[in-house]
């Protein structure tokens, strides 16, 4: 473990996500192999790592796409280890892929509007509900947040590929998550978009007490984002503390760069 | 188009197409009548495979159903609008059934496990006798008489399927605005994203082939009344074929793709191979042909299907 300023873990009543001892094993490859950090309310951790180092793989453990072969993830205090997707989101939990996913033949607003619109009332309200579902002003605010105005009316699939990321992000957010967790959301952007993409996440933090975990290899954004940083090497956890300490550490450096 | 300007002209073209039938043949009457029953069964596969994103190639079993149930009921006196609901919610009830392949697979392993739903079906109407009269059918269907009208008559029946056309068009209209049509559409998008945004992609997808199902059970009834005979011909898997090219040729998951693509499969094989002119001739005998070349040629040039000529125009005039 690094040396470095650690800040204190979050005591248990405080803690939001609680991943204890995550592992996911395919066969003899470890790909993520005892991962345990916690989050509290509000606050936001980057996950760093050489690529194959098992981020992805721990979201994904996180979230329910895969089972993880040992640990437990609590929520809220609640063990929601291998629970659905679906089930993640009713609860609060919002994320972002590595790749662009949207719904592409939908306008950017109806994108927004179905990120949401599942949250509202039951089924069989939402097939009396108004077309927008009642999520038209808090789509129109996104919208704005976004910069998204000039696009809004148009279809997702058809825009560019960092207008599609600003969506995709977006997306997350509508729904007022607890938290959100979001894998390499500068992946494939332009620097310009990038300064405003931290600049967004770090506002929605602000105003909107988003609690966020980011998986990203842009340092820059990660060191001016995330208070607290978590390097991952080969499916365990090498270092974690401040963005500074952890970039410093000649383990890192190590594992990063080589010898 | 301004969108009272859509209304007018959509009402103005019920009204001719209600009109029409007054000078029209009784042969050219009753196939218009057979179009819309076809377009009530499209409408709905238009819901499962052009909004919904799900492959359907059993959508003639369950016009079928509809009218094998229309044809038991209304021989043993019930009412023809008693007889709608039932073979609406027994469909939907079985498209619920079918749809639980595809909540493990799609694409194509979806479309043989639905194809083998309709040849299941198929042979149980073939097989089934002293239910469904094997072969010989089912003969001396009436048609229902409404409020005291008699819509015994082949104009009275069209006006109303028509209107019983128009009524379920609305219904569907009205569901795909409302926020399920938009929970459709992030399915076929993208099911994976749809989940993590809480989605119920499981309930989506068997309402899609469910609401699916219960159309075509719909005109099932309306078609056992029409043609007054049935027999399992008409709800081979072809006819599901048939109605899946409607779907595409017409434009997937645009409202009125179907309407266009209903007119190809029904209207235009039969206007083909009924031409009198004399350079027209030779379609009596080539029809089918041509209307596979030209089948075949459309996809080609409009995968989008017809109603997406005017945007593959307007990108073309867009200046690079």
């Amino acid at each position: 473990m690094s040396g470095g300023m650690r800040r204190p873990a979050p005591a248990e009543s405080e803690r939001l996500l609680h991943v204890r001892d995550v592992a996911k094993h395919y066969g003899a490859i470890r790909a993520v192999d005892g991962v345990s950090f916690a989050l509290a309310p509000g606050e936001i951790v980057g996950v760093i790592g050489p690529n194959g180092s098992g981020k992805t793989t721990l979201f994904n453990a996180i979230l329910g796409q895969i089972r993880p072969t040992s640990g437990s993830v609590e929520f809220r205090g609640e063990d929601i280890t291998a629970r659905s997707p679906l089930e993640l989101a009713r609860r609060g939990i919002g994320r972002t892929f590595q790749t662009l996913q949207v719904f592409g033949q939908l306008s950017v607003r109806d994108n927004l509007i179905a990120a949401a619109q599942e949250f509202q009332g039951t089924i069989t309200g939402r097939l009396f509900a108004r077309p927008d579902a009642g999520l038209g002003a808090r789509a129109d605010e996104m919208i704005e947040l976004f910069r998204l105005g000039h696009v809004a009316h148009l279809k997702a699939g058809t825009l560019s590929y960092g207008q599609q990321k600003l969506i995709d992000i977006a997306m997350a957010f509508m729904p007022s998550p607890r938290l959100v967790l979001l894998d390499e959301p500068c992946a494939g952007v332009n620097p310009g978009l990038v300064d405003q993409l931290r600049e967004l996440l770090a506002t929605l933090n602000r105003t909107q007490g988003g609690s966020f975990v980011v998986i990203e290899h842009n340092m820059d954004f990660i060191m001016k984002l995330c208070p607290h940083v978590i390097c991952m090497v080969e499916g365990r956890v090498l270092a974690e503390g401040a963005p500074a300490d952890v970039q410093a550490d000649p383990a890192v450096l190590e594992a990063y760069l080589g010898n | 188009m301004k969108p009272a300007l859509r209304v007018a002209l959509l009402a103005a073209s019920i009204a001719v197409l209600a009109a029409v039938a007054l000078a029209l043949k009784r042969s050219d009457v009753y196939l218009l009548t057979l179009y819309c029953v076809y377009l009530m069964a499209t409408f709905g596969l238009n819901l499962t495979v052009g909004y919904a994103g799900q492959m359907s190639l059993g959508q003639a079993a369950f016009l079928g159903i509809g009218a094998y149930i229309a044809a038991i009921l209304l021989k043993l006196g019930w009412p023809f609008l008693l007889v709608v609901p039932v073979a609406a919610v027994v469909c939907f009830v079985l498209g619920l059934v079918v749809g639980f392949p595809a909540l493990r697979v799609q694409h194509h392993y979806l479309a043989f496990a639905t194809l083998g739903f309709n040849v299941l079906v198929y042979l149980a109407m073939r097989n089934e006798e002293q239910i469904t009269g094997g072969t010989f059918g089912i003969s001396g269907i009436p048609r229902p008489t409404i409020l005291g009208v008699d819509l015994g008559g082949h104009v009275a029946f069209y006006w109303f399927t028509l209107g019983s056309l128009v009524v379920l068009g609305l219904l569907l209209w009205w569901l795909l605005r409302s926020p399920w049509g938009r929970a459709f559409a992030a399915l076929r998008d993208n099911p994976i994203r749809a989940e993590s945004l809480g989605i119920n992609i499981t309930a989506y997808t068997l309402l899609a082939f469910a609401i699916g199902a219960a159309c075509a059970g719909i005109g099932g009834v309306y078609f056992a009344s029409l043609v007054e005979f049935i027999e399992p011909g008409p709800f081979h898997f072809s006819a599901s074929l048939m109605m899946l090219l409607a779907v595409i040729v017409g434009g997937q998951g645009r409202f009125f793709g179907p309407v266009v693509g209903t007119v190809v499969i029904i209207l235009v094989p039969e206007l083909l191979r009924g031409s009198s002119a004399p350079w027209l001739k030779f379609m009596q005998v080539w029809y089918l042909a041509v209307f596979g070349v030209a089948v075949v040629l459309l996809m080609l040039w409009l995968p989008g299907g017809l109603l997406s000529i005017p945007e593959r125009f307007a990108r073309k005039a867009k200046p690079r």
